[in-house]
């Protein structure tokens, strides 16, 4: 009986722990779609002019005919309350709008780009989290010289920026040695360097926040008991520490995902990849905003979902939560 | 016995610690100071005019000439660096004047205003933070278009909310502390309250935020820059400077690498700054 009461009142608990969560990544979405709208609708000027003049890349008088056209194709003649209750319903049912510039749906445009630019931001993450667990594990705790090192080398790294990181990878492994192509390329050759490009800020990022913790566990009573069952360092490291000092880099890699893709913009650049990046460089230069607030909808969307999932790794890496 | 041996080595250790600590912080001082100079008098340290072309030197690699080599209109670079400084500087100095200042004006109200209020204001800190600093400020970048004033601007709103949770914090903590809780046991009023005990406590930590930020803003600003999205390339500002460079990567490396070498000892520099103001605040607090 008490075993039942105790189960329903977790179940109880965790619910609307789940219902919490829920709600708040409704409100981060809904807060992104409306501040998409903002941005849409605070172009400077008379908007239907203001798209015909981006559409042919220069500013001249409109005719009445030229811009009821627009201004029925946008529905810009209604009530900006209308225009935003027709924009979230369009959101509900995945309906991003219309390219000033391509005359194009915009989930079709960002569609077509999304694959590589995901690819990307999932291989750069994974690669983040190596070079994060192997610098950590070899440098935390060993001395003040070594772990001052260790430290010094995550900050510095976690600060560079992406464009010049790349650069000098570019400069280095493409075109000095001519490891990878310089240009594109398909596969995995093609997608290391941006990936590492963008992974070693991150892991320094990472690292700053798992570094502390790493070396407040190592002096944990569980892993004196450890050592003395016979497991050798690396063992301790690995298996007991590491587990204990996760947390924060977890938290901190459902942030990244949507740093990273924003990132993505600098380095599908650097290295002329395809990708989201490139999709939104060119709406911004032509200040073609359906697209550009498309993309900051879609990566906020990402966003929510990961760190749902960061919740789930969360209770996975450390049972105790569930009561909480 | 055991104590003994933690206790030597350790000593020891700090010591070397504290004196790495301290190049660091001279070294840091040493290159603000150059930039500074370099901002107000630029004549001082420049080797040649920053316009002067010499097309039969173009595209010439770093030599006791050129310090950082030529572009390709045989422009001296380093020279370019230095006239670029002022402006490289005001964008980050202007970026973070907006960005300190949305973030005392969001921070405060989500720290102090009545409940309804400080929640809502906290919600949209927290839709903000959840945006990435570029994302924010290329969307700004769309609406405005591009210029100097939009990059002050976006980089400014775009790095803002990160810097409202921490005033934040640091209010909220202001406001918990015992000195608060006795001023109110001693009767004394709202205003003098927050004037005498919690903005003053709230504001000495922002002394570590703007070094911290001036860096940082620097470095968005010029990864707008890169994207084409800057101040345009014939001014010698550090972002247009990179830009310029893009074209020539495979024939001149060092148009490119240089100036973004520049903007990372500036940003590492500000940085290091920064979290020594931010130690001694936090050692003289305890």
């Amino acid at each position: 009986m008490a075993a039942a009461t105790r189960t329903a009142r977790v179940g109880a608990a965790r619910l609307g722990l789940v219902g919490r969560k829920l709600l708040s990544a409704v409100i981060v979405l809904w807060g992104s779609a409306t501040a998409a709208f903002v941005a849409q609708a605070s172009l400077p000027g008379d908007r239907a002019t203001v798209i015909l003049n981006i559409r042919a890349g220069q500013a001249v008088e409109r005719t009445s005919t030229e811009l009821a056209q627009i201004n029925a194709q946008y529905g810009l003649q209604d009530p900006l309350v209308q225009q935003y209750f027709r924009y979230l319903r369009g959101l509900l049912v995945g309906d991003l709008g219309v390219s000033y510039q391509q005359y194009r749906p915009v989930t079709q445009i960002i569609g077509e780009q999304l694959a590589p630019t995901i690819i990307l931001t999932l291989t750069t993450i994974v690669l983040a989290w190596i070079i994060m667990i192997f610098w950590v594990t070899l440098t935390a705790g060993r001395g003040r010289r070594i772990s001052g090192i260790g430290s010094f080398v995550d900050t510095v790294t976690a600060g560079l920026p992406h464009y010049w990181l790349g650069i000098i990878l570019l400069l280095v492994f493409a075109l000095g040695l001519g490891w990878f192509p310089v240009i594109g390329g398909s596969g995995i050759q093609g997608l290391f360097l941006p990936a590492l490009t963008l992974a070693i800020p991150l892991a320094g990022f990472m690292g700053q926040a798992t570094r502390t913790e790493f070396e407040n566990s190592l002096e944990q009573p569980f892993v004196l008991s450890a050592r003395m069952r016979g497991m050798g360092d690396l063992g301790v490291r690995l298996r007991h520490v590491l587990r204990h000092s996760a947390l924060p880099a977890v938290t901190l890699s459902g942030w990244a995902l949507g740093a990273t893709i924003s990132g993505a913009v600098i380095v599908e650049t650097v290295f002329t990849r395809a990708g989201i990046g490139k999709v939104l460089t060119t709406a911004v230069n032509t200040q073609d905003l359906p697209v550009v607030t498309g993309v900051v909808v879609l990566i906020a969307a990402l966003y929510v979902i990961a760190n749902l999932v960061v919740d789930a790794i969360y209770i996975l890496i450390d049972p105790r939560l569930t009561s909480a | 016995m055991t104590s003994l041996r933690t206790v030597l080595p350790a000593g020891a250790a700090s010591r070397s610690i504290l004196r790495a600590a301290a190049t660091g912080l001279y070294l840091s001082i040493t290159v603000l100071a150059f930039f500074a100079v370099a901002a107000i008098v630029p004549g001082l340290l420049a080797t040649h005019s920053p316009t002067a072309l010499d097309l039969s030197h173009s595209l010439e690699g770093p030599s006791w000439q050129h310090w950082f080599g030529t572009d390709e209109s045989g422009r001296d670079l380093y020279s370019r660096v230095v006239y670029g400084t002022r402006e490289s500087l005001a964008i980050g100095i202007g970026a973070t004047a907006v960005s300190i200042s949305i973030a005392l004006v969001l921070g405060s109200i989500a720290a102090l205003a009545r409940r309804f209020v400080a929640g809502a204001v906290n919600r949209v800190i927290e839709i903000l933070f959840a945006f990435p600093t570029l994302l924010l400020a290329l969307l700004l970048v769309a609406v405005l278009g591009p210029s100097a004033m939009t990059q002050i601007v976006a980089v400014g709103i775009g790095t803002a909310p990160g810097y409202a949770r921490i005033i934040r914090g640091q209010i909220l903590s202001a406001k918990d502390s015992g000195y608060v809780e006795a001023a109110v046991a001693l009767g004394h009023s709202r205003r003098r309250i927050l004037g005498a005990h919690i903005v003053p406590n709230a504001v000495r930590p922002l002394v570590a935020i703007i070094t911290l930020s001036i860096g940082q803003s620097i470095v968005w600003a010029s990864s707008l820059a890169f994207l084409g999205l800057g101040v345009a390339p014939p001014a010698s500002e550090w972002g247009a400077l990179l830009d310029a460079g893009r074209t020539y990567i495979t024939q001149a490396w060092w148009l490119i690498v240089i100036p973004g070498l520049v903007i990372v000892t500036l940003a590492l520099a500000a940085t290091t700054l920064g979290k020594h103001i931010q130690n001694i605040l936090e050692k003289g607090e305890k």
